[in-house]
């Protein structure tokens, strides 16, 4: 996946300013910044919600998947209700191997038949990222998919994202979560106010606040990323 | 769409509380119109205490008239409970045993009977109403003052045959019964014969000039006096009302009655559930994710119009089969019920789809939908001439604006022959229904916002 200068207005404010950045096959990339730095917005103009006002996205020949932030699904539907809706409206050949199948992945299979509503936070994002890789896609957007969840269901999230990205899958994802990036993150996409700071690996993030934010070098990794964002006048 | 569709269906399954409404609500709707329809008003029940002796009679110039059998016609009207005395009357108004107590002195024959004397009385019966609830003493004023405006009407329609009866006797002659016996009226058709046949042997002069006079005098009074007899019967009852039907026909009362509660049914299944369930897309989040690339938002609109339509359909026409048990309905002309409840539930789901984009949460839209189907559906009912002109003017504009009016005509057209044509409101229903689908379709794009 390719993004050049990619542009979004929201009347005078300008919540995207040429943002660009590439993704391989196998990659998972992090998606970092403060609140209402514009990753919803970049993900959303990527997974094709919204239109950009300038730049253009390529996604080569595969689809691109895309979990919203919040569960997108049914919670009055049980896990295997949500599934097979999901993979009929995709046109599957076969949605029921389609659910077995993502019934597997999520390991749900034990709680096919629970309605999602009395599932875990999770759990429920975890079908919510399930309903994301029906569309078998090529790219896999995740709009901050650990919002809400405690660290042990955030190591079993991200053991499943890791697991997936193992197979090919690119993943994208947004945090705003220095260590969670840093951490699960082959890149780091810095994003502050609409403009991208840094686009590189997190080791070459990490330098990069040692040498613009040296009074806060000895500090923890997150206090030196906010240095590094005030000295960056962000 | 099918997928969709079922979907609604399971989630209607699983929200048993929606569920039971939408079944409970059309029976209960069902069960009290039919109740309202089938019978009619109780009679309010009234404490009676009759004084007048038995035999008493309201008589004219010393003849007894027939009894009027006024208890009879007072306890057809209300339900008589009779009491023996003034003070049970009042404890029984007072405790709410009775909405009223209707007392008939002992003197209110004599005081009728003294109307034709030089000293007549005031005859007059007492009422007595607990005024503690305005509404029950609206309710007894009004039968109360129906029931003696009856009662002189027959009574003054009594004296007026007694009376005629008399000019009749003055005008032919016949026998006046008196104290068992009779005297014989010679009338004045009888005199002016009389009088002609003697005329002609009297010689000329002042005597048979004079009897000339007389002649002629009983002649003009018979004859004015036949003109009399009529007008003293119109006395009675001065005015006549006749009822001439102009600017169309309307339906009978039950007709009415259980197309209003059809058309409600229709209108709360198909507004609340659609505006619900488009709200419910956007509540979970999903509306983004199903239309980027799963269904347009055009499609997603016709599943939920569907799902109005059929929902509403299956419930109206399980209401109007539960009406049956009560009044008879035409179902020849089922196909007609069919067009009328399929286009105004297509009408009135998309005036829910357009409310149900206009919120994000279902419980808002549900309020939204319930505060705006409820006083349009009040107002479409308002009849003309009951408020003002400039007021009505604007109740028909809101109602036209809204598809319950026009659905309620075609409904109401459809369940009977001869309640006007049908394709007018259904031409109004579908302008309606394309004008809300296009409002819908607008409003459906803030959805995509994230």
């Amino acid at each position: 996946m390719q993004a050049r200068g990619l542009v979004k207005r929201f009347g005078d404010r300008e919540a995207l300013k040429g943002v660009g950045f590439s993704a391989e096959p196998r990659e998972l990339v992090a998606v970092i910044g403060p609140n209402g730095a514009g990753k919803t917005t970049l993900l959303s103009i990527l997974a094709g919600i919204q239109a950009a006002d300038g730049g253009e996205v390529e996604t080569g020949d595969g689809t691109v998947g895309w979990v919203p932030q919040q569960a997108a699904l049914y919670r009055r539907l049980t896990v295997e209700e949500n599934l097979l809706l999901f993979a009929r409206l995709e046109k599957h050949e076969d949605p029921s191997a389609s659910v077995e199948e993502m019934l597997d992945l999520t390991g749900l299979r034990e709680r096919r038949g629970e309605i999602v509503a009395r599932l875990s936070g999770g759990n429920q994002q975890r079908i919510n990222i399930a309903i994301g890789l029906l569309s078998r896609p090529s790219v896999l957007l995740l709009d901050e998919p650990s919002v809400g969840l405690d660290s042990r269901q955030r190591a079993r999230l991200w053991e499943f994202v890791s697991a997936l990205a193992g197979r090919g899958t690119t993943v994208i994802f947004s945090t705003h979560d220095i260590q969670e990036a840093e951490r699960y993150g082959n890149r780091v996409l810095v994003l502050a106010d609409g403009e991208a700071l840094f686009d590189g690996p997190a080791e070459e993030l990490r330098e990069a606040v040692r040498r613009e934010a040296p009074e806060a070098a000895d500090r923890d990794f997150e206090t030196a990323f906010v240095a590094y964002l005030h000295h960056r006048g962000h | 769409m099918r997928w969709l569709l079922l979907k609604d269906l399971q989630i209607l399954r699983r929200s048993p509380l929606q569920a039971v409404l939408l079944v409970a609500y059309p029976v209960l709707i069902a069960v009290l119109v039919g109740l309202a329809v089938s019978r009619g008003p109780e009679k309010p029940r009234v404490a009676l205490l009759n004084e007048v002796p038995a035999n008493a009679r309201v008589s004219l110039s010393g003849t007894k008239l027939p009894s009027a059998n006024v208890q009879r016609r007072i306890c057809d009207k209300v339900e008589c409970v009779h009491v023996h005395s003034r003070d049970e009357a009042v404890a029984k108004v007072e405790s709410g045993d009775v909405l009223a107590a209707l007392i008939l002195p002992e003197d209110l024959v004599n005081k009728i009977n003294s109307l034709s004397t030089l000293s007549p009385g005031t005859p007059k019966v007492e009422v007595l109403v607990n005024e503690s609830d305005p509404l029950k003493a609206g309710i007894v004023d009004d039968r109360i003052e129906a029931l003696l405006a009856q009662a002189n009407l027959t009574l003054a329609k009594r004296i007026a045959a007694e009376g005629g009866k008399y000019l009749n006797l003055v005008i032919r002659g016949g026998d006046l019964p008196v104290l068992g016996g009779g005297i014989h009226i010679l009338g004045l058709q009888a005199s002016a014969h009389i009088l002609e046949a003697i005329e002609p042997a009297l010689p000329n002069g002042p005597l048979k000039v004079a009897l000339s006079q007389v002649t002629e005098f009983a002649n003009q009074a018979g004859e004015n006096l036949d003109i009399a007899g009529p007008l003293i019967n119109r006395l009675a009852q001065p005015i006549t009302v006749e009822k001439v039907a102009v600017g169309g026909s309307s339906p009978p009362l039950e007709t009415f009655a259980i197309a209003v509660a059809a058309t409600l049914t229709l209108a709360f299944v198909a507004v609340l559930l659609v505006a619900g369930s488009l709200a419910l897309e956007r509540e979970e989040n999903a509306y983004p994710r199903l239309t980027r690339g799963l269904v347009s938002a055009r499609a997603l609109l016709g599943e939920k119009v569907l799902l109005g339509v059929v929902v509403g359909l299956v419930v109206t026409i399980l209401m109007l089969a539960g009406l049956t048990i009560f009044v008879p309905l035409e179902w020849s002309r089922f196909g007609l019920w069919l067009a009328a409840i399929v286009v105004g539930g297509a009408s009135l789901a998309t005036a829910g789809a357009a409310l149900g984009a206009a919120a994000r949460e279902v419980r808002a839209v549900s309020l939204l939908a319930f505060m705006v189907t409820l006083p349009v559906a009040f107002l479409s009912l308002v009849p003309s001439g009951t408020v003002g002109q400039g007021l009505y003017d604007v109740i028909k504009v809101i109602t036209a604006l809204f598809p319950f009016k026009p659905a309620l005509e075609a409904i109401t057209s459809a369940l009977e022959a001869g309640n006007g044509g049908i394709g007018g409101p259904l031409l109004h229903l579908a302008i309606l229904c394309i004008a809300y689908a296009a409002i819908a379709r607008l409003a459906l794009r803030r959805f995509t916002r994230v």
